[in-house]
């Protein structure tokens, strides 16, 4: 693969360049050097569950057609399917439960960092809940509230509260299905037993596991890590900043945080700000201390404090290239071990902190919430330290950098929409009524040297905002779009059908929405139920016109979010199929039974402009159903319904009010979201 | 003419040659839709024997047993530096082919018209790309190579061996 394929993105291309002219293998030489990959491996049909194997199914039908135990195709490939999803639903939730352990601490006093900076959210939630908040401090309610999240994780009967805030029709399909998620951890245990030699065995009952545990994860572990985040961290509000390599400064002492927890990250931001600190990077000839993330952790400090991101996952290694790096302090999730491996070329140091990942090579510093600060300091000393081990001639920072908004939650985009007096999605829910917005699509996930880097996200994203789809947006995806310039209020302009613009406008929102991190994915599942409480637009998830998509996905968290978005009725294309295709019988079960099942299914669709019209098609299929009319005006994908129809429903859904009038409502309606610098 | 060399040592039994040669013969380059496909075969076989895997596939014998009881002339080679073809528009399915290869590495397709059998890759060699076998193998338990060249490794290996029992019969 030539070098000007591997990106899109020009900054990462720049040091591409860098990485060929110094011989530096990354990601793209390896992904090389696996070619071509385990067939097997990519259709699901090879079983290591149990050691009487390995086996695996001759795809052509020749060879062994079952395991030695007689588990057939369908069998390994759903079973395999449930462990990653069980995977993918642990890393979340495992992320939620450290989140919810600094709740307790800050609760308890325990900890030198942390404090409740969302009281909003945390009343909001206490009230949700239950717990009692008369004459008691918002420490005595976090505690309650800590602990009764603490126990979501292992709960033993009943089932996850946050189910009861699915639409009714989702919770009736669950039950009649018996994918009613219980504890956390315990669907988590019992899929990994069910994929054990001689459990369970039918593909249709293992999926709908999958389906099970997912849920567990985005009901569960990922929403309540986006809660407590809030509660914890502070609740985000729209805010800019800058995105992409060219955020690094050659002047300053950088610091990368890459990863996915923002319990260290936060106070990593704070500690960076300390004037002690600031003036023993002075001594060194360091005009500050600049940090800057990569992939999820990015995401969180983003969203809340606006620092700056300097790439996605795929940009892990280029930013290392750039010579210009002290540390990098990693903690967990797709954080390659290559990482290490940079320490040899450049003086950047890699420091572990957490203590469930290690990486060889790297510094380990352990983190613990009740010393965060002192680890953090001393972490932001060793950078200090290293700066004057930076070689300058070795140094190679793209300028190229983009502007950003981020911070948009389901709570925030209340009040941008219905206004700080009247907070509401009304404006949304009428948008979509009119016609003057198609639906909303989620665009989410990973880079994967698949596909060129970012180049799948722009591409797909673009033909939404087109057809005046708005885009929400959550982890690397979100970087991507940000180095494109896609969230920004102008992006409106130059890339947004007329529909979408005018309300980007009215409203000084982008067209292309950051509400976060991986697991705030779970914000996209609650802003679609307050779409369906709002009325208008379906009464449960699966009649909303929305949909989903992850164009570069790659990881099992993926894998999981995807099941969680189809089981709650919500459309999900993917970029390359999942490991399923060695058996016709799933393939079929997750891309059209399961319509019947939770009123939504899995498609796969390498193309990203295919794959963004599937999306409108769906979007399209759910107006239909809805009796909602076309889009307002002339959009590039139309839709596939005849035109006459088309006319005659216009006038009938806008009551013939001019669509100029129309707009201006909404203008009236809207105040454009408080950004803060 | 370059042949295809196998090393049962090496092979790992992964089949990832058996995937490739069949999608490289199949009318698409997508796996999902070249097995859903029930015409796609590999041409290359993994057999085991004494506890290894050995990679087969047709040897392109000087004195072609297959070439010479075809009835039709559909197997055929256009000179001896190249591989043994079998042109499916001459071939009428006898199958006398089968049965004549000692390698049992020619056989009948499934729709049981034509046989079919390795031809080297011939199209990706033209373009410069090693069969697809080859190209596959995680572990470079298949390669192609000139049987002089393996010859000559093979009588080095031998030198050395040799060599070193004379040393130690000299006792130095």
């Amino acid at each position: 693969m030539a070098v000007r394929e591997r990106s899109v993105d020009a900054a990462s291309l720049q040091m591409l360049k860098v990485a060929e002219e110094a011989d530096i293998a990354t990601v793209w030489d390896r992904f090389e050097s696996q070619q071509p990959q385990c067939g097997f491996g990519r259709l699901g049909i090879c079983c290591r569950n149990c050691f009487m194997g390995p086996c695996r199914i001759d795809p052509f039908g020749e060879g062994a057609q079952v395991g030695i135990c007689g588990a057939t195709a369908d069998t390994i490939v759903a079973r395999n399917l449930l462990k990653n999803t069980a995977v993918g639903a642990a890393a979340h939730s495992d992320h939620g439960r450290e989140i919810v352990h600094a709740l307790r601490m800050a609760a308890g006093g325990k900890s030198d960092a942390y404090k409740i900076r969302g009281p909003v959210k945390l009343h909001k939630l206490a009230e949700e809940y239950g717990i009692a908040r008369h004459d008691r401090s918002d420490d005595e309610i976090a505690k309650d509230l800590a602990e009764l999240l603490l126990a979501e994780f292992g709960r033993q009967e009943g089932v996850l509260l946050n189910t009861a805030r699915a639409p009714e029709q989702q919770q009736r399909n669950w039950a009649a299905l018996g994918t009613v998620p219980r504890g956390v951890d315990r669907e988590v245990v019992t899929a990994m037993h069910r994929t054990h030699v001689g459990v369970d065995n039918e593909a249709e009952h293992l999926l709908l596991g999958a389906a099970r545990t997912a849920l567990a994860d985005g009901w569960g572990g990922s929403m309540i890590a986006t809660d407590v985040s809030d509660m914890l961290f502070g609740e985000p509000k729209p805010l800019r900043s800058r995105v992409n390599l060219g955020v690094l400064k050659e002047d300053e002492v950088n610091i990368l945080v890459h990863g996915h927890e923002p319990t260290l990250s936060d106070v990593i931001v704070a500690a960076s700000q300390d004037p002690e600190l600031l003036a023993e990077a002075a001594a060194k000839g360091a005009k500050g201390i600049n940090l800057a993330g990569i992939c999820c952790t990015a995401n969180e400090i983003l969203m809340r404090h606006g620092v700056p991101i300097a790439g996605n996952f795929l940009q892990q290694e280029l930013a290392l290239m750039t010579g210009a790096v002290e540390v990098m302090l990693v903690d967990v999730q797709c954080v390659f071990p290559a990482v290490t491996e940079f320490q040899k070329c450049f003086h950047t140091k890699v420091v572990s902190t957490s203590p469930k990942a290690r990486f060889p090579g790297a510094t380990h510093i352990e983190f613990h919430e009740e010393h965060a600060m002192e680890t953090a300091k001393k972490i932001i000393r060793m950078a200090i330290e290293n700066f004057a081990n930076r070689d300058p001639a070795r140094v190679t920072i793209p300028a190229t950098q983009e502007k950003l908004v981020a911070g948009f939650t389901t709570d925030v985009v209340h009040e941008i929409l219905g206004g700080k007096y009247r907070p509401s999605y009304r404006p949304l829910n009428d948008g979509i009524q009119t016609g003057r917005l198609r639906g909303v699509a989620g665009v989410v996930g990973c880079n994967n040297p698949k596909f060129p880097h970012d180049g799948s996200h722009l591409a797909m994203v673009k033909e939404l905002i087109r057809n005046d789809v708005l885009v929400v947006q959550t982890g690397c995806s979100a970087i991507a779009c940000g180095k494109a310039g896609l969230l920004t209020p102008e992006a409106a302009e130059a890339h947004a059908g007329k529909g979408l613009g005018e309300i980007c406008r009215a409203v000084g929102m982008p067209p292309v929405l950051h509400v976060g991190s991986c697991v705030d994915n779970s914000r996209i599942l609650t802003a679609c139920v307050e779409m369906v409480n709002e009325g208008g637009i379906g009464d449960s998830l699966d009649k909303l016109p929305v949909a989903g998509a992850a164009p570069e996905w790659m990881s099992e968290k993926a894998i999981s979010i995807g099941m969680y978005f189809v089981a709650s009725g919500i459309f999900v294309v993917i970029g390359q199929a999942l490991p399923v295709e060695g058996s016709a019988a799933v393939v079929e079960m997750l891309t059209q039974t399961f319509e019947k099942h939770f009123g939504a299914t899995w498609a796969f669709e390498p193309d990203p402009v295919k794959a963004a019209h599937r999306m409108i098609d769906h979007i399209d299929r759910k107006r239909a159903d809805l009796g909602l009319p076309p889009p307002m005006y002339e959009v590039p994908y139309a839709p596939k319904t005849n035109g006459a129809a088309r006319a005659a429903n216009r006038t009938v859904s806008t009551g013939g009010q001019p669509a100029g009038e129309a707009g201006a409502a909404v203008a009236a309606s809207c105040r454009g979201p408080r950004i803060e610098d | 003419m370059k042949r295809l060399v196998a090393d049962p040592i090496r092979c790992l039994a992964c089949r990832a040659c058996e995937i490739a040669c069949a999608l490289a013969h199949a009318e698409t380059d997508d796996l999902a839709e070249a097995i859903a496909d029930p015409g796609t075969r590999p041409r290359i076989y993994l057999e085991s024997a004494e506890g290894l895997a050995v990679p087969l596939q047709c040897r392109h014998c000087e004195d072609a047993p297959c070439v010479a009881v075809c009835p039709s002339g559909a197997l055929s080679r256009s000179s001896e530096a190249e591989p043994v073809l079998a042109d499916q528009q001459k071939c009428i399915g006898c199958a006398y082919c089968v049965q004549a290869c000692p390698f049992g590495v020619i056989r009948v397709a499934t729709d049981q018209t034509v046989v079919i059998k390795c031809d080297l890759c011939i199209g990706r060699q033209g373009q410069g790309l090693p069969p697809a076998c080859v190209a596959a193998c995680p572990v470079g338990a298949l390669w192609l190579e000139e049987m002089d060249e393996v010859a000559k490794r093979s009588r080095a290996k031998a030198a050395a061996g040799a060599a070193a029992a004379s040393l130690t019969n000299e006792g130095r």
